[in-house]
């Protein structure tokens, strides 16, 4: 039940993107086709995972036992800069069909708050390691429902006649507002 | 404080970099240096004229492929054939430069509307909608879907209708993809007769929709000595090849005998500023940009 309960949290109520205003620029950017909106949630889904591992065991290993909780902005992104390049190379060498579909998505990836956020978050929340890669998984996925919901909607923008001075971001920025008003319905469902 | 904090993020950043120089070698992998020479060469403005999906497609299959040629790329001139041949040690035939060329006149023809219309702005939407804004079925809509894919940015607007700058089209077909209508089609830069009119229509069909539209009367291609001309899908069709073979000893029959005045003489193709500089009266029929729009 608490398990369930977090998905619904991350997902929904506490979204990563419409509540907590992390990602934007790839909610906002370029994604207006859901088939790349697909890819990118997916990879970010990927790499939140493995950020969360990896932060985890740093924060855990290094940084607590040394009483170094301040440096953990600074070396969570030389974490996952690293580890972002890392699997990079990875794919390419071993798993080239991959590669070949997430491969622009990477560099993206590499300053995307949204894989940092969760990292923070999961450490402010002081969560166990399974609860972390849990609450990873969910928001994640929250991410990746806000993505896919944006671009369907840019999908439909496309075919209709914004005011001239609203066309691209300013109308993105309408839209994002009021997903994010309607998200807020959730607000109620968990105490 | 400062030590160990320094201390820490060196050996971490320490410990990062060995891994990713690590990573570098054990997982390299090795590109063929001649795809980035090509794609060097290539103009790089993706417009898919060659067949594949942008200059780096057709990067990898020259240089992968022998059976792919070195003159695919329509964009570049010649030159960028002759530095692909080189880089790939293909041999490179010379290609016939070509630019798009709209086959409607509608505003000498003065076709009408079927209704107003105030939907999406675009020719492919338009054309939904009982085949088109105009009466004629085959005209220019003028909506501009051409304009918006054209990569070398040689198509404009004016008076509903679209022209291309012939010293900036290069020919590489974006545009007549991106058509529903088929009023675009790619001809020799050297063409001395253009045909402008994209009918399938006969007779009183056309003559009641547009004054200057093709009848299929059929004089054309019987006055042709070079027998260039030919009814094709119930269109006339110029072989421009057979045309530019034969020579000018023809006397441009095909033009003096058509009625509508369809088939017109191709003005010479821009060399300088000079072929800007047209006279209206010629400019009018012409189907390039006029001097001062």
């Amino acid at each position: 039940m608490e398990v369930f309960q977090l998905f619904i949290s991350a997902i929904f109520v506490n979204n990563i993107v419409l509540a907590k205003y992390l990602g934007m620029c790839p909610y906002l950017g370029c994604y207006k086709e859901r088939g790349v909106a697909l890819g990118m949630g997916g990879a970010v889904v990927f790499f939140t995972i493995m950020a969360t591992l990896c932060t985890w065991y740093i924060q855990k290993f290094l940084l607590t036992p040394f009483g170094l909780d301040y440096l953990q902005t600074i070396a969570f992104i030389l974490v996952i800069a690293s580890l972002v390049q890392f699997v990079e190379m990875f794919l390419k060498k071993m798993v080239p069909p991959l590669y070949a579909a997430l491969g622009i998505f990477l560099p993206l990836i590499t300053t995307n708050c949204a894989v940092m956020g969760v990292a923070i978050l999961v450490q402010r929340e002081a969560y166990d390691l399974k609860t972390s890669l849990l609450y990873a998984v969910a928001a994640s996925a929250g991410f990746l429902l806000a993505l896919i919901l944006m671009a369907g909607l840019r999908e439909r923008l496309d075919v209709c006649r914004v005011p001239k001075a609203m066309m691209g971001t300013p109308i993105a920025l309408i839209t994002a507002g009021l997903m994010s008003l309607a998200f807020m319905a959730f607000k109620g469902m968990i105490p | 404080m400062v030590t160990v904090s320094v201390l820490t993020l060196l050996g971490l950043g320490f410990t990062a970099a060995t891994l990713l120089a690590l990573a570098s070698r054990v997982f390299h992998v090795k590109e063929d240096p001649r795809v980035e020479a090509v794609m060097d060469a290539l103009p790089g403005a993706n417009c898919g004229g060659c067949g594949y999906a942008g200059c780096e497609g057709y990067a990898i299959a020259v240089v992968n492929d022998p059976a792919v040629a070195a003159s695919l790329c329509v964009a570049g001139s010649s030159e960028v054939s002759i530095a692909v041949g080189e880089l790939t040690d293909k041999t490179v035939a010379a290609a016939e430069p070509q630019l798009s060329f709209r086959r409607c006149d509608k505003l000498a023809g003065k076709v009408g509307m079927r209704y107003e219309y105030h939907g999406m702005p675009s020719c492919a939407a338009a054309t939904l909608l009982m085949g088109g804004v105009d009466i004629c079925s085959w005209s220019c809509l003028g909506f501009g879907d051409c304009i918006q894919v054209c990569p070398f940015d040689a198509m404009t607007l004016k008076n509903g209708l679209v022209y291309v700058n012939p010293s900036k089209c290069t020919g590489c077909g974006a545009c007549i993809k991106a058509c529903p209508r088929n009023s675009l089609e790619l001809i020799p830069v050297r063409a001395r007769v253009t045909i402008s009119c994209a009918t399938k229509d006969k007779l009183r069909a056309v003559m009641d929709v547009c004054e200057a539209g093709c009848i299929n009367c059929g004089k054309c291609s019987k006055s042709c000595p070079a027998k260039a001309i030919s009814s094709v899908n119930n269109r006339i069709e110029i072989d421009h090849k057979k045309c530019l073979s034969y020579g000018s000893s023809c006397e441009e029959l095909c033009v003096k005998n058509c009625s509508r005045h369809i088939l017109r003489t191709n003005c010479p193709p821009p060399t300088s500023s000079q072929s800007i500089e047209t006279p209206p009266a010629q400019a009018s029929t012409d189907n390039s940009i006029q001097a001062n729009p």
